[in-house]
């Protein structure tokens, strides 16, 4: 640790007799006072210049460095987290449930491709009159790395980035439903808020009743994972297993969530006559604990490296050297 | 030598910065999993002292603070560290052994991680980083904590090996 060490060599303990000198230590117990203030300072300091905006470059450098090696140890480490299912599919039954539930997934991916086809569209009549021009364009991604529980936001990365022509803010699904939006993007990587941080809000809009509200999350990914709904209107009572979708901005991919998108399903209602509003608890479509394959809306008409699933479910060639939508 | 040292230990910060992403998730719990770089820093400050793994706490916590997916403000986690290699630190200076028993590192990593996170969860309330209440985030340090000790066993003591090696024999590694 001889290049840690900032003191000149003058200060340095020389004997063996300081208490803690053992096999090449040449410390002592304590650190000095001016080392721990030092850290500390300089830990605050880093705290204050980010919270001005001044290591945005920073995060952006070591994002685009540290990104295609996350993307790396997650290919390195899929045998061994793909080493659960194999062994469970030793038994018949386990194939078959895998089986049915690639179907159900592939079944349910289709749908998400063209998120308003008739029968979903009869779902939620109240986005009926929108469906006409809606749907949009879906560049498909993997969720590479996650944030841990510990740092109490809930991020994650996807192997898509500038060059598959994705920017700030846009809308990131699953076949299930809602999964967040775009917080930052490199040339190949891109940091996804979920829709379940605490501190994520999402405009949701009940579908049967065309009632708007926000959608918060609790954070945490749980398969206990619930999300709040809170209605504009106070009077509106939500009913249980009512569908809530994104409310969003009406052109394509103009705002950070685009409309119509499922969220999920109300499970609980309470009513607070203090508050004098209606809160409901959702539970999400997407289960976060196991995202893996998502699709970030773009644009149409975006140039990328990877084939890009259209709004009609045809899937357009990619664009070698491609990329940058803006 | 002591480029030796730091590139010993800033491999070991990076690869475990890199598999507590992409790793830890598929045995999380509820998306709570160890935290390996908390593991790095233990054991460095279990070999070295406090100095020293004050030093490398700060490093390595401001590069997870960097990695993504985190959007959280840089210098937390190294603020938590720097308090993590002082605790490891001064258990190191009162160990009456050059190597730490299996107790005293188990109770090391738990008062680490236990310590660690509180700081990390801290900064982000005092800050409005975090908008999460001290009942919600108690829970997932104790689960933190929990699986911290449970890899202790599989991850300290090669890291307590190699560090010494690192530590005791400078010219032989080369």
């Amino acid at each position: 640790m001889t290049l840690l060490d900032f003191r000149p060599r003058a200060e340095r303990p020389a004997a063996a007799s300081s208490r803690g000198r053992r096999w090449g230590d040449d410390r002592p117990p304590t650190p000095p006072r001016s080392l721990i203030v030092a850290l500390v300072l300089a830990s605050a300091s880093l705290m204050t210049l980010d919270k001005a905006g001044a290591l945005d470059p920073v995060r952006h450098g070591v994002a685009s460095v540290v990104g295609p090696a996350e993307t790396g140890v997650s290919t390195l480490v899929s045998p061994l987290t793909g080493l659960p299912s194999w062994v469970r599919t030793q038994s018949g039954l386990r194939d078959d449930v895998a089986r049915l539930e690639e179907e159900n997934a592939a079944l349910r991916a289709q749908v998400a491709t063209a998120p308003y086809d008739a029968a979903r569209l009869r779902e939620y009549d109240g986005l009926a009159a929108l469906a006409g021009d809606l749907g949009y364009a879906m560049v498909p991604a993997h969720v590479v790395a996650m944030g841990p529980g510990q740092s109490f936001s809930d991020t994650v990365t996807i192997d898509a980035g500038s060059d598959a022509g994705l920017r700030r803010d846009l809308t990131v699904v699953a076949s299930g439903g809602l999964v967040g939006r775009v917080l930052d993007v490199t040339r190949t990587t891109a940091t996804v808020l979920l829709i379940t941080d605490a501190d994520a809000v999402v405009g949701g809009r009940v579908a049967a009743t065309m009632d708007v509200g926000t959608v918060r999350g609790h954070g945490g990914i749980g398969a206990e994972t619930r999300l709040d709904l809170q209605l504009v209107d106070q009077r509106a009572v939500p009913a249980r297993d009512d569908l809530v979708v994104t409310w969003g901005s009406q052109g394509q991919t103009a705002g950070p969530f685009v409309a119509g998108v499922p969220i999920g399903r109300v499970t609980h209602v309470y009513s607070s006559v203090r508050e004098t509003s209606q809160r409901a608890v959702l539970d999400p479509f997407v289960d976060f604990g196991s995202l893996d394959l998502v699709g970030v809306i773009v644009p149409t008409g975006t140039v990328s490296d990877r084939g890009v699933i259209q709004a009609d479910g045809s899937l357009s060639p990619a664009v070698r050297g491609g990329g940058d939508a803006r | 030598m002591s480029l030796l040292r730091t590139a010993g230990i800033a491999l070991a910060v990076v690869v475990a910065a890199l598999l507590q992403v992409a790793l830890v998730p598929h045995l999380a719990w509820r998306g709570i999993g160890p935290d390996l770089t908390l593991l790095v820093v233990v054991a460095a400050a279990l070999t070295w002292g406090a100095q020293s793994g004050m030093v490398m706490g700060f490093l390595a916590g401001a590069f997870l603070d960097l990695v993504p997916p985190s959007d959280h403000l840089v210098g937390r986690w190294a603020l938590a560290f720097v308090v993590v290699g002082y605790l490891a630190g001064r258990v190191r200076a009162e160990l009456p052994t050059a190597r730490p028993s299996v107790g005293a590192t188990l109770a090391t990593v738990a008062a680490c991680s236990f310590v660690g996170t509180s700081v990390f969860a801290f900064t982000g309330m005092l800050l409005g980083d975090s908008s999460l209440s001290v009942g919600e985030v108690l829970p997932v340090i104790a689960v933190g904590v929990v699986w911290d000790l449970a890899l202790t066993p599989l991850v300290v003591p090669p890291l307590l090996r190699g560090f010494a090696r690192l530590a005791v024999e400078p010219g032989r590694l080369r």
